[in-house]
C-alpha cells in the first residue's frame, strides 16, 4: 500500500506503477481493505453517522463481505456514489462491488458488463407529494415538476410511465438523494420519484414525516442487490455466496445471538456446511471455513440487518412484504449450500 | 572570391546527427515526432487492453438508438423515443443559448460597471469595487450554486399564487420558485415553419425556422440597410453644400413602421402564462436552472469585463480627448470618432477571450441541472449507455469546436485591426 | 516714494474655504453629489446599499454558534430569523481537513505553512523590511497553527528553525534548495508512510544530475542529458523500491499512511491547486519553448496540446479523470480518483502555465536573447542562464493569478464527487441534522475562498510594483 501512495505521488512526474492484474479477491486481501461503493447517503441504506461511521443495510452486505473476506467488517472503505458515478467508479475499479440500492436490469448486466450476484431488496418506483398537494394518485400528476435522480431506472420508468399514460411532466433532474430531498421541501418540484424504499428513507428524515404521503402506484419494478465487474467469476461468486449466506442463515434460524453456539456443530448438515464445520465450502471460495460465519456474525443474517436498518421498529418503518423468506410468503430465496 | 569557399565536406557520421547543427534541429524533431508517436500509441493500446477486459469496444451506435430520457428545456421538438443523438442537439442548443444570452448580459453589465467604476462618485466607485472584488476571487461554480439556491428558496410557489398570498407583477410576469414566466410572442395569422434535415439520421438533427421570424427580421433588416442609404446620401449633401437635410423622421419611419406593419399583418399578440393545474402554463419559461446559470455567469464574467473596459478606456491618454476637442469635435463625435474606436482595439481582444471563457464556464450548468451538452451527452447518455470514451470524446471535440470558432474570430479581429495600424 | 505707494510685504493669510467646499459637505458635495448624474447614482447606491443591509443585517445579527442540529438552532431563535452558524463549528474541522485522521492534521498545517518557506526565497531575494516585519508574524501564527493542531515539538521546531533561517543573508539563499525540496516534504507529509520512498525518489533526480555533471564535459550536453535521464528513470522503475524498504528496514523513518481518498475540504483545494501549479511549471516551461521554438513538429506538438486543453472545459477534464484515466493507462494500474483529478489538474495548468511563461518569454527585450548569442552560448546554456531567470521572473504575476484560478477551479472536483468544501457542504445538508441548511455553508464558503484569493490577488499586485522597480 505504501508503494503505490508513493508512486502515486510520483505518478505526476508522469511515472505509472503497473501493478499486473490480480484477481479483486487477491487485490483485497493485499490492500487488507474492502473498498465498497454506497450511495452518498439514504439513510437506512447506507449514510455516515455523525462520527463518520457508515450504517445501513446495503453497508450491512459490505460489511458481511469484508468480514467474510478479511475477518474484519470494518476493513472496508465505503466509497460514496452517485446514481451517476456508481458504474464508472466500479468499472474503473475504485471499488471492488457495489451495494447501493442499483437495480438489476438487462442493459446494466449485458451491454454495461456488470454482474448482478442476487438481489437484497424488491423494490419498485413510487411517487411522493405534499399532503397539501392533494393528489391520491400518480394518474393525477399531468403537469406536475418532478424531482428526478439522473442517471437512474428511474428516471427511464419516469418517461415511460407518463407517455404510456399520456400526460406531460417537468423533469428536475438531480444529482443526489440530499438534493432531491432539498429541493423537494423548498417546494421547487412538486413530487418526488424513486425507489419506494428510498422514498421512505427520505420521508423518514424529513422533520415531519406524517406531512407526505407515498402514491399507491408503484409504477415499476426495482429489483435491487449488489454488483461486481463483469469477468471476475471468483470474485462474483464470493460476493454472491456471501449475500446467500446471509439468507440462508434467516431460514435456518442462524442469528448473530446463537451463531456462536450452532457453530460448535448442529444436527442440520446445512447449518453445519455454512459455518464450516462440515465440508470445506469456504476453500472452494478461497477462503477459509469459517467465512461465512464471520460474515453473519459481522451484523446478523438477512432478517436482522433488515429489522436493524429499514424494519417496522426502525423510522424508516418498511414491512418485510415482498422481502419475506420464501416461506413466509415473500421472494427471498437463497440457492442451497450443497 | 576564392576566399568564399565551403567548408570543407566531411563524411557523414552518426555524431552529426547530434553535434552539426544542420542535422541536429532535425534529429530532435524526428525524436520527438517519435516520442509523441510512441505516447499516443501506449495509450492506445492501453486503452484497447483495458477495454478489452471490460468487454467493451469503441463504437458509436447507440446515438441512433432512443435516448429514452426526458428533457425539460428544449428549443426544439424531442421526448423520451428520439435518439441520443437528438439528446445532445438540444443539449448543444441549450449550451450555446446560454452562452449567447451570457456573453450579451454580461457585456452589457461590464460596460456599465467598467465605466462607472471610473466615476469619480466615492460611493459607486466603492460599490463597484466591492461587486468586481467578489465575484473575482470566489468560484464562479459557487457562484451558480448560491444564486440556484437563491432563486429556488425565496420566490413565491405556483400554489402561492393560487391562495393570493402572492402576485403576478404586471399581470404578465410570474416570479415562482420554479422559474420566471414572462409572456411569449404569438401571430395569429402565422406563416408556419420551414423544417430542415427532417428524416436524416433518425431524425435526430432536424429542426424548424419560424418564417414569421424570418420575415420580421427581413423586413427590419431591409429598413435598416435603407436608412443607412439615405444617411449616406445626407452625408453627401452635407459635404458637397455644407448643409445637412433632416433626415432622422424618414429614417425612423423607415426602420419601424414597415415592422410594424408586419407584425400586425401577422396577427402578434402576447401570450401570458396562467396558473393551471401544478404550475403555469403558456408564456415562456425560464428555468431556475437557466437563470441561475444565466444571472451568475453574465455577473462572474462582467466582473472581468468591467476590468477590460476600464483599462482599455484609461489606456486612451487625455491627450487624445484633448486634440479631438481642439479639432472642434464635440462630445459625442469624440467617443465615436476618436476614444471608441482606439479603445475597442484594446477592448476587444480580451473581450472575446472572456466569451470564450463563459461558453466553456457553461459546462458547470451540469451543477445545476441546466440541461446543456454536458447534461445530456456527457451527463446523461453516459450513463444511461456506459459509454465514457465515446461521449467524452464526442463532448471535448464539440467543445473544442466552439472555442476554436471563436478563437478564430479573434485573430481574425486581430489580424484587421492590425492591418489599420500604422 | 515709500509713501505714494502702498505695496503689501507680507502674503495674506489665507481665508478658510467656503463651508460647503470643506469638511463632511464639501467632501460629498465634490464625490458625491456633483451635478445631477453624480446625485442620482449616489442614490441609487443608497437605495441598494440599505435594502443590501436591510436584509442580511438582522439575520447576522441574530448569529447562533452554539448549536448542534437545525431544529436546535431554530428553537433557539424561536422564529426569528437568524443565521445558524452552528454548522460550522460542528464541521469546521471537517471542511478545513475532510476526513484527514484527526491526530494527524498537523501534518498538512506543517505542509500549508512551510509552503510560505519554500515560496519566500523564490519572491524576494532579499527579504524587504516591510515583509521582514510581516514575516515574523507569520512565523507566530503557523507556530500557533501546529500547536492548535497538536504538532510534536519536532514540527514546531523545523518550522521555527526553517522560518527564521530567511533572515539571515547568507543562508537565505541557500533556502532555495529548501523549496526545491519542498515537493517532496510536502508528499512525505501528506500521505505519510516511510521518509525512504520519497528520499529515493529524490535520489534519482540527485543521481540523475551527478551523472549529468560527470559526463557532460566528456561527450557534451544532449548525451549526458538523455544517459542521466534514462539512469534516473532506471533507477526509479526499478532500483527506488527495493532500496527504499532496505533503507527504511534499518532506520524507519515513519509517519502514519494516509490515503489521498481521505483529502477533503479546504485541504484538498490548496492541494490540488499547488500540485497544479508545483507540476505545471516544468511541464509549462517546456511546452513554452517548445511553442516558441521553430522546428515545426515540436512546435505543432505543444501549440495543439496547448490549444486543446484551453479550448476544452476543465469539467470535461475532470471526467475524463473520473471515467477515462484508468482506461489510458496500463491495465491493473490503480490510481485514487484524487490522484487522477491530480495529473488532469496539473495537465491543465501546465497548458496555462505555458502560455504565461510564453507572455514572460516575449516580454524579454530582445537584447537579452542577443546578449546570451554574443556571449557564445548555446540555446540551453542561454535558456538556463539567462532568459528563464528573468522570463520567470516577469511572470510571477501571471503565474500568481494562474494559481488563483487553478485554486478557485478546484471547486468543480465536486462535481465528480470529491469531497471539497462545496461538495461537502452538499454532505453536510444530507445528514439529519443539518438537512435544510444554506446559506451559512455557501457564505463560509465563499468567504474562505475571498479571503485566499484577495490576499494572493494584492499580494500578486504588489509584487508586480516590486518587480517592475528592479529593473
Ligand atoms: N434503483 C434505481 C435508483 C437508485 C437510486 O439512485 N436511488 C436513490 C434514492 S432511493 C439513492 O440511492 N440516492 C442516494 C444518493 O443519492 O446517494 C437505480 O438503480 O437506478
Amino acid at each position: 500500500m505504501k508503494k503505490t501512495v508513493f508512486f502515486g505521488a510520483l505518478a505526476v512526474a508522469g511515472m505509472a506503477a503497473g501493478v499486473a492484474a490480480a484477481g479483486t479477491l487477491d487485490d483485497v486481501k493485499a490492500r487488507g481493505k474492502l473498498n465498497c461503493g454506497v450511495s452518498t447517503g439514504l439513510v437506512g441504506f447506507a449514510a455516515p453517522d455523525a462520527n463518520g461511521n457508515w450504517e445501513g443495510f446495503d453497508v450491512g452486505v459490505c460489511r458481511a463481505v469484508a468480514a467474510a473476506v478479511l475477518g474484519d467488517p470494518t476493513a472496508v472503505e465505503f466509497v460514496p456514489t452517485t446514481g451517476k458515478t456508481r458504474f464508472t467508479a466500479l468499472a474503473s475499479g475504485e471499488v471492488d462491488m457495489l451495494a447501493r440500492n442499483t437495480t438489476w436490469t438487462f442493459t446494466r448486466d449485458v451491454d454495461l458488463k456488470f454482474e448482478f450476484v442476487g438481489i437484497n431488496y424488491y423494490d419498485g418506483q413510487g411517487f411522493m407529494a405534499p399532503k397539501s398537494l392533494g393528489v391520491t394518485s400518480a394518474k393525477e400528476l399531468d403537469g406536475a415538476t418532478i424531482c428526478i435522480q439522473t442517471g437512474t431506472t428511474t428516471e427511464l420508468n419516469l418517461a415511460d410511465f407518463f407517455r404510456a399514460n399520456n400526460m406531460s411532466y417537468e423533469p428536475v433532474p438531480i444529482e443526489t438523494n440530499a438534493e432531491a430531498q432539498q429541493q423537494y421541501l423548498a417546494g421547487a418540484c412538486d413530487v418526488l420519484t424513486t425507489d419506494a424504499s428510498g422514498l421512505a428513507a427520505t420521508r423518514a428524515s424529513f422533520e415531519n414525516p406524517q406531512d407526505h404521503i407515498i402514491l399507491p402506484e408503484i409504477i415499476s419494478k426495482e429489483p435491487l442487490g449488489p454488483l461486481v465487474r463483469h469477468g471476475d467469476q471468483q470474485w462474483g461468486d464470493l460476493v454472491r455466496w456471501t449475500l446467500n449466506a446471509l439468507i440462508s442463515a434467516e431460514e435456518l434460524g442462524i442469528t448473530s445471538a446463537n451463531i456462536d453456539e450452532l457453530a460448535k456443530g448442529t444436527k442440520n448438515p446445512e447449518i453445519n456446511r455454512i459455518l464450516g464445520t462440515e465440508g470445506d465450502l469456504g476453500g472452494m471460495l478461497g477462503l477459509d471455513k469459517q467465512w461465512a460465519y464471520r460474515a453473519i456474525k459481522a451484523g446478523g443474517n438477512y432478517g436482522e440487518l433488515f429489522e436493524k436498518n429499514i424494519g417496522e421498529n426502525t423510522p424508516i418503518g418498511l414491512a418485510r412484504g415482498l422481502n419475506a423468506q420464501w416461506k413466509d410468503g415473500g421472494l427471498i430465496y437463497s440457492p442451497p449450500f450443497r | 572570391m576564392s576566399s568564399m569557399t565551403d567548408t570543407p565536406r566531411q563524411p557523414f557520421r552518426l555524431s552529426m546527427l547530434i553535434y552539426d547543427s544542420r542535422y541536429r534541429s532535425i534529429t530532435i524533431q524526428v525524436v520527438a515526432l517519435i516520442g509523441f508517436i510512441a505516447g499516443v500509441a501506449w495509450i492506445v493500446n492501453n486503452t484497447i487492453q483495458n477495454l478489452a477486459t471490460l468487454g467493451k469496444s469503441p463504437d458509436f451506435g447507440f446515438l441512433l438508438e432512443p435516448a429514452g430520457y426526458d428533457i425539460n428545456q428544449r428549443l426544439i421538438e424531442y421526448h423520451s423515443q428520439m435518439t441520443h443523438a437528438r439528446a445532445a442537439f438540444v443539449g448543444l442548443l441549450n449550451t450555446l443559448l446560454v452562452a449567447v444570452a451570457g456573453c450579451v448580459l454580461a457585456t452589457i453589465i461590464g460596460v456599465f460597471v467598467g465605466i462607472l467604476r471610473l466615476s469619480k462618485n466615492w460611493l459607486i466607485g466603492r460599490l463597484m469595487t466591492v461587486y468586481v472584488e467578489a465575484q473575482r476571487n470566489v468560484p464562479v461554480l459557487l457562484w451558480i450554486v448560491f444564486l440556484m439556491a437563491i432563486v429556488s428558496e425565496i420566490p413565491p410557489r405556483p400554489a402561492d399564487f393560487r391562495s393570493g398570498e402572492a402576485q403576478m407583477l404586471f399581470d404578465s410576469i410570474a416570479v415562482t420558485n420554479r422559474g420566471i414566466y414572462i409572456p411569449e410572442p404569438l401571430f395569429a395569422n402565422s406563416l408556419g415553419d420551414v423544417t430542415v434535415l427532417k428524416g436524416v439520421l433518425k431524425d435526430s438533427f432536424y429542426f424548424s425556422i419560424s418564417l414569421d421570424l424570418i420575415v420580421l427580421l427581413a423586413v427590419f433588416l431591409g429598413g435598416l440597410v435603407i436608412s443607412g442609404l439615405i444617411k449616406r446620401r445626407a452625408d453627401r449633401i452635407q459635404e458637397a453644400t455644407g448643409e445637412r437635410p433632416t433626415t432622422w423622421y424618414l429614417r425612423l419611419g423607415i426602420v419601424f413602421l414597415p415592422t410594424l406593419a408586419v407584425l400586425y399583418m401577422l396577427g402578434f399578440h402576447l401570450g401570458y402564462p396562467v396558473l393551471k393545474g401544478f404550475n403555469f402554463t403558456g408564456g415562456i419559461h425560464l428555468r431556475n436552472s437557466f437563470v441561475a446559470l444565466w444571472i451568475a455567469l453574465s455577473l462572474y464574467t462582467a466582473a472581468f469585463i468591467a476590468e477590460i473596459v476600464r483599462a482599455g478606456i484609461m489606456a486612451i491618454s487625455r491627450g487624445q480627448t484633448e486634440a479631438a476637442a481642439a479639432l472642434g469635435l464635440r462630445g459625442g463625435k469624440i467617443m465615436s470618432l476618436v476614444i471608441l474606436p482606439q479603445a475597442l482595439r484594446i477592448i476587444i481582444p480580451p473581450l472575446i477571450s472572456q466569451y470564450l471563457n463563459l461558453t466553456k464556464n457553461t459546462s458547470l450548468a451540469i451543477a445545476v441541472g441546466y440541461m446543456d451538452i454536458t447534461g445530456t451527452l456527457g451527463g446523461i447518455t453516459l450513463n444511461q449507455t456506459g459509454r465514457e470514451l465515446e461521449c467524452l470524446l464526442l463532448l471535448m471535440l464539440i467543445y473544442l469546436t466552439i472555442s476554436l470558432s471563436i478563437s478564430s474570430v479573434m485573430n481574425w479581429y486581430n489580424e484587421r485591426v492590425k492591418l489599420t495600424e500604422r | 516714494m515709500s509713501e505714494q505707494s502702498y505695496v503689501r510685504d507680507e502674503m495674506l493669510p489665507e481665508l478658510p474655504p467656503p463651508a460647503t467646499e470643506v469638511g463632511v459637505i464639501g467632501w460629498m458635495r465634490e464625490n458625491l453629489f456633483s451635478g445631477w448624474l453624480n446625485t442620482i447614482l449616489t442614490l441609487a447606491g443608497i437605495v441598494i446599499v440599505y435594502f443590501a443591509v436591510a436584509a442580511a443585517l438582522p439575520w447576522f445579527l441574530n448569529s447562533v454558534w452554539n448549536a448542534n442540529s437545525l431544529s436546535e438552532c431554530r428553537e433557539i431563535l424561536e422564529g426569528e430569523a437568524g443565521a445558524c452558524w452552528g454548522v460550522i463549528r460542528d464541521r469546521f474541522n471537517q471542511l478545513m481537513f475532510g476526513f484527514y485522521p484527526h491526530e494527524e492534521q498537523w501534518r498538512p498545517v506543517l505542509a500549508f505553512v512551510l509552503l510560505f518557506v519554500a515560496i519566500a526565497p523564490i519572491l524576494f531575494n532579499p527579504m524587504p523590511l516591510e515583509m521582514k516585519i510581516a514575516w515574523g508574524g507569520f512565523i507566530i501564527f503557523g507556530l500557533w497553527l501546529l500547536w492548535i493542531t497538536g504538532a510534536p515539538i519536532l514540527a514546531h521546531l523545523a518550522f521555527l528553525v526553517a522560518g527564521l533561517a530567511l533572515y539571515y543573508e547568507p543562508w537565505a539563499r541557500k533556502m532555495l534548495f529548501f523549496s526545491a525540496l519542498y515537493p517532496f516534504i510536502m508528499v512525505w507529509l501528506m500521505w505519510g508512510g516511510s521518509a525512504w520512498y520519497v528520499i529515493s525518489a529524490l535520489l534519482g533526480f540527485v543521481i540523475g544530475y551527478l551523472i549529468y555533471r560527470l559526463l557532460e564535459p566528456i561527450m557534451g550536453f544532449l548525451i549526458a542529458v538523455i544517459v542521466s535521464v534514462l539512469v534516473a528513470i532506471g533507477w526509479w522503475f526499478f532500483l527506488a523500491a527495493p532500496f527504499a524498504a532496505w533503507m527504511a528496514g534499518i532506520i524507519p523513518l515513519e509517519l502514519t499512511p494516509v490515503e489521498s481518498r481521505k483529502f477533503g475540504g479546504l485541504m484538498l483545494s490548496v492541494m490540488l491547486g499547488v500540485t497544479g501549479i508545483v507540476g505545471s511549471l516544468p511541464l509549462g516551461i517546456v511546452l513554452a519553448l517548445a511553442r516558441q521554438s521553430d522546428l515545426l513538429i515540436v512546435k505543432t506538438i505543444s501549440v495543439g496540446f496547448i490549444e486543446f486543453i484551453r479550448g476544452v472545459p476543465l469539467i470535461t477534464l475532470l471526467f475524463v479523470a473520473s471515467t477515462l484515466l484508468n482506461i489510458f493507462l496500463p491495465p491493473g494500474t490503480e490510481f485514487d480518483i484524487i490522484l487522477r483529478v491530480m495529473i488532469m489538474v496539473t495537465l491543465f495548468a501546465s497548458a496555462y502555465m505555458a502560455e504565461v511563461i510564453r507572455g514572460g518569454l516575449a516580454a524579454l527585450p530582445r537584447g537579452q536573447y542577443e546578449a546570451a548569442d554574443a556571449l557564445g552560448l548555446d540555446y540551453w546554456k542561454a535558456q538556463r542562464l539567462i532568459i528563464m531567470p528573468q522570463a520567470l521572473k516577469i511572470s510571477i504575476p501571471g503565474i500568481v493569478s494562474t494559481f488563483i484560478g487553478l485554486f478557485k477551479d478546484t471547486t468543480l472536483v465536486s462535481i465528480i464527487g470529491l469531497l471539497d468544501m462545496l461538495g461537502l457542504a452538499n454532505a453536510i445538508r444530507a445528514t439529519t441534522a443539518w438537512n435544510g441548511i444554506i446559506w451559512e455553508l455557501y457564505i463560509f464558503i465563499a468567504f474562505v475562498f475571498f479571503i485566499f484569493c484577495f490576499a494572493m490577488s494584492r499580494y500578486s499586485m504588489y509584487l508586480e510594483r516590486k518587480l517592475q522597480t528592479g529593473h
